[in-house]
């Protein structure tokens, strides 16, 4: 089967990977670079949990085509910690029991970052338009919604 | 067969490229050729790609608009001068689909998506085409018409009129998860007054047939009157005339027919 | 926000608790947050090949024929697997505990009994490789009549869904085809009381719709034995479950789970396992066999539906005199785990009140639906939203505030239950009075002095004359038993109750083995 050489910035660092045609970005992710951080949940948009930014912009990595990042940055929830610290979203999602099951976790931390990086006050509506396209079948919204709010809470008592 | 991907710099190589492999789709946002991927679709075997920046393109300072077909909902969202069509884009997914998913694409989305068609198809679009012969206008209820059979044909662009006025494009999607989840029915209405009299009413339907809809009846209703109390209901009590939804887990085909003329009737009177 | 109602049975309780109230953190909760809770696809093996499955078209058929020829010439193809290959092709879950009999094939061999059954397994290099040869399977059906309904299920002349339960109705203690309880003369009571109501419930089938699909991921281990990832919420039992199908001691495989993406009972039928593991069998290679969303939505097991109808009749002061219900439990195809549903419904009535004259009828019923399965309360939850609806319709019926009527007829401490249990550690009507105060719901002060300690026993703790049924005992075959049930003990026992997969109930010193209290966890206990 043909293969096609593939180079984009993950997580700061330069990958290069050869792919199928046809393969995702959250199977070239998952399989090919070993970051099982994006979740496979429908494959078709519904869920959100492989969620991703892509030149810090949403995305679904699950319909991404792995070709379309190429010479992009790529950006999932194993990036987001600062060394050994968590992330303030992380840390948020921690103390405020914003996990259950954890599956949606990844793509929810996600989505909450692409938000918090364009807006850093955000209202309480905007986190729940931020995670919309997210499922949490726990149905933990609540925990969630507040976590970000706490999280950028915590960013703006740091400015 | 492995699947293959083509990705060329013009749209007319890519239109070549798609229609001459009948197992050949074209990429736009991804919403729809990769989750039919993802789900074992095998009758996919090529994807077609372009980079061509024409159809990246918004064009909105004038009276006519064209949206490039690789125009997604995020920047439609971000284009001040397309503030008319927030609603239909802001009601398509969460932000990631909004991110991915295109103005050309949802051409193609079948029930219960492809909700920025309904609003096109009331702002009577036309779409604009390559196929092996040269690119050419289609009026957008033609396309629709004939949709199954165009997945060798290359979309460019969209383009349409904009409103007159702010209060003459009304939209609105009926879903049980807000804001994301597919339509239970989508409305969209485009109604030119000259003086206080409608001229020109479009009324588009979605998921009330398996393609985006027109419902003359309703427009009939509303022609040459002004908007009161009398042609509203007049309006909305036609809504359903015409139409044949279908039954999935969202709705019954029976509530959609049973609604249809309520929601109508509310986005008329400025209720949704 | 959690608060402790400690004024409630404060007698009853030393306050000394150290955790409940406070906030503790999740042992799995930095896991999650940085991505790292190792579910079983976070595993990616060496030499991984993927399995699909080739599911019926049909929702009732018999298959004439199943050419794979093709498909196994097909690009990537390292095998495919039939109903053949499968050492023991049938099976029920709960047959572990020896409760049912074997009814479900891994993959389908004479005929399909449900949209989507698995009829062929194929192990390919890549999902699309697996994918292009499914498309490859050619499959001969002759469709039979099919039927979705549990009412039309149960009438003469219905299709027989499944020939192990030749009535459509899974068979209790080798004889019954349906759950009975019996309690009092609900149909005299009726015929006295001021007001009868008869009203009809039905719930759909939910599905749970995990945001991790169904999966297992089964390599063949350095010492012979097989490694298994999974998401089951239920690991030994699955463990056991494939030891059977797979007809090899239960040691064979180190199962690796217990971080599951959502299960809510979806993911307790072993539904991808057996096949897993008998696919690196075959190979010898690992194999991850995952449902897509689709198959999760469509074939993964749902909450079963339910169809109930209940009729009351109840004084003009409101005390309701008899309940009479008969209430069918759509088990699908299969039994998987809904025959121990109806022995919850049938142990849940008449719901959490006083009633001297309670009759009902349950049954758990095959049709040509998608398997049901476990799901939160599953047995008890449709029954609950009857009933619940019964008593608004009936407060309405006599007049009386919905609330108050539930603490008119709520069930107290001393009260003789339908089943012939008394009833301790009562407490809806506390729970009703607390609901009303919260939701600012007025209530007669009567009302608020009421107490589930106070007034009951007595006249309520009469278990009412109850006039015998004559019937002939039905002569059923015992029931099938298999080499890999447990041999047969020397005195003979009533059938073990089937415990619950999910929520085990509280184990409590030798409880007494009578009748259906055995089955059930609802039954409270003493409060100390």
């Amino acid at each position: 089967m043909a293969k096609t050489a593939l180079q984009f910035r993950h997580n700061g660092r330069d990958v290069a990977i050869f792919v199928d045609g046809g393969t995702n970005l959250l199977v070239a992710l998952r399989e090919l670079i070993g970051d099982m951080t994006p979740k496979f949940g429908c494959g078709q948009g519904g869920c959100g949990t492989c969620s991703v930014l892509i030149d810090g912009e949403l995305h679904l990595s699950c319909l991404t085509l792995a070709e379309t990042v190429a010479g992009r940055s790529v950006e999932t929830l194993d990036g987001i910690k600062d060394g050994p610290n968590l992330h303030p979203l992380q840390r948020a999602f921690a103390d405020n029991f914003a996990a259950q099951c954890g599956y949606c976790t990844p793509g929810m931390l996600m989505a909450a970052k692409a938000l918090l990086d364009r807006n850093s006050q955000p209202s309480r509506a905007e986190v729940v338009e931020a995670i919309s396209g997210n499922i949490c079948r726990c149905t933990g919204y609540e925990p969630i919604i507040n976590a970000v709010l706490a999280a950028a809470s915590v960013s703006r008592a740091r400015a | 067969m492995p699947v293959t991907v083509k990705t060329f710099t013009s749209s007319g190589e890519a239109a070549a490229a798609l229609s001459s492999d009948r197992s050949a789709r074209y990429l736009g946002g991804g919403t729809l050729v990769m989750r039919a991927l993802n789900e074992g679709d095998v009758s996919i075997s090529t994807i077609v790609r372009a980079n061509d920046h024409a159809m990246m393109r918004i064009d909105a300072t004038g009276s006519r608009v064209t949206l490039g077909a690789g125009v997604t909902f995020a920047r439609i969202l971000a284009e001040r001068d397309l503030a008319f069509l927030h609603p239909p884009a802001r009601s398509i997914g969460g932000p990631a689909v909004r991110n991915m998913g295109t103005v050309g694409g949802n051409l193609f989305a079948s029930n219960p998506y492809g909700d920025f068609t309904v609003a096109m198809l009331a702002l009577d679009a036309t779409v604009s085409v390559q196929g092996g012969l040269g690119s050419r206008e289609v009026p957008i209820e033609e396309f629709l018409q004939s949709r199954e059979r165009q997945t060798g044909t290359l979309v460019l662009a969209i383009s349409f009129t904009k409103p007159a006025s702010a209060d003459a494009f009304r939209y609105c999607k009926i879903a049980r998860i807000k804001p994301k989840g597919g339509a239970v029915i989508t409305l969209a209405a485009y109604l030119p007054m000259n003086g206080s009299r409608i001229v020109g009413a479009r009324v588009a339907l979605g998921s009330m047939a398996p393609i985006p809809i027109r419902a003359r009846a309703a427009e009939r209703a509303l022609e040459g009157r002004s908007l009161d109390a009398s042609t509203i209901s007049a309006a909305a009590t036609a809504a359903v005339e015409g139409t044949s939804p279908g039954d999935n887990a969202l709705a019954s085909a029976w509530y959609r027919r049973e609604i249809v003329g309520v929601h109508l009737r509310r986005l008329l009177s400025g209720q949704e | 926000m959690l608060e402790l109602r400690k004024d409630i049975f404060a007698d009853e309780r030393d306050d000394n608790l150290k955790e409940i109230g406070k906030g503790t953190q999740r042992q799995d909760m930095l896991g999650h947050v940085t991505g790292t809770s190792p579910y079983f696809d976070d595993h990616k093996l060496q030499g991984m090949l993927h399995l699909k499955v080739v599911r019926s078209a049909h929702s009732h058929a018999r298959l004439r024929r199943v050419d794979t020829s093709e498909a196994e010439r097909s690009q990537g193809v390292r095998r495919v697997i039939r109903g053949s290959d499968v050492p023991r092709n049938l099976n029920t879950l709960l047959s572990l505990i020896n409760f049912g009999k074997d009814d479900e094939p891994s993959l389908a061999v004479d005929k399909v009994r449900y949209k989507g059954e698995p009829i062929v397994a194929i192990v390919a290099e890549s999902p699309r490789e697996a994918y292009e040869a499914i498309a490859k399977v050619k499959i001969d059906y002759e469709p039979l009549p099919a039927v979705f309904d549990v009412e039309e299920a149960l009438k003469p002349g219905a299709p027989v869904v499944n020939e192990v339960y030749p009535k459509n109705t899974f068979t209790y203690y080798e004889t019954y085809d349906h759950q009975k309880l019996r309690f009092g003369d609900a149909d005299r009571a009726l015929a006295s009381a001021d007001h009868v109501l008869e009203q009809r419930y039905e719930m759909s089938p939910i599905e749970h719709a995990p945001t991790e699909t169904n999966g297992s991921i089964a390599a063949p281990d350095t010492n012979g034995r097989y490694i298994v990832y999974t998401s089951t919420q239920a690991l030994f039992f699955s463990v056991d479950t494939c030891a059977k199908i797979l007809d090899v001691p239960s040691n064979t495989f180190h199962f690796i789970g217990g971080t599951v993406g959502g299960g809510f009972g979806g993911k307790v039928d072993t539904l991808t396992e057996p096949l897993c593991i008998l696919g690196a069998m075959l190979t010898g290679r690992p194999v991850r066999y995952v449902f897509g969303r689709e198959e999760e939505m469509q074939y993964g097991p749902p909450r079963g539906a339910e169809r109930i109808y209940i009729k009351d009749g109840v004084t003009r002061d409101g005390r309701i005199v008899a309940r009479k219900i008969r209430a069918y439990f759509d088990s699908g195809a299969y039994t998987r785990l809904s025959s121990y549903a109806a022995v919850k419904c049938a142990a849940h009535l008449p719901g959490p009140y006083t009633i001297p004259n309670v009759y009902g009828d349950v049954y758990c019923v095959f049709t040509n639906r998608t398997p049901a399965t476990a799901m939160r309360g599953f047995g008890v939850t449709a029954m609950d939203f009857a009933i619940e609806c019964q008593m608004d319709k009936l407060a309405h019926l006599v007049g009386m505030d919905p609330m108050e009527f539930r603490i008119l007829n709520a069930y107290r401490d001393g009260d003789m239950k339908a089943h012939r249990r008394e009833a301790k550690n009562t407490a809806l009507i506390e729970c009703v009075q607390v609901a009303a105060e919260k939701a600012k719901w007025p209530i007669r002060e009567e009302f608020k002095r009421m107490s589930s300690r106070k007034d009951g026993g007595g006249a309520r703790a009469a278990v009412t004359p109850t006039p015998r049924e004559t019937h002939a005992p039905l002569a059923a075959p015992p029931q099938q038993r298999t080499t890999y049930d447990r041999p047969p003990v020397a005195t003979r026992e009533p059938p073990p109750p089937p415990p619950p997969p999910v929520s085990p109930p509280p184990s409590r010193p030798t409880a007494p083995s009578h009748g259906a209290t055995r089955f059930s966890s609802v039954f409270g206990t003493r409060r100390r």
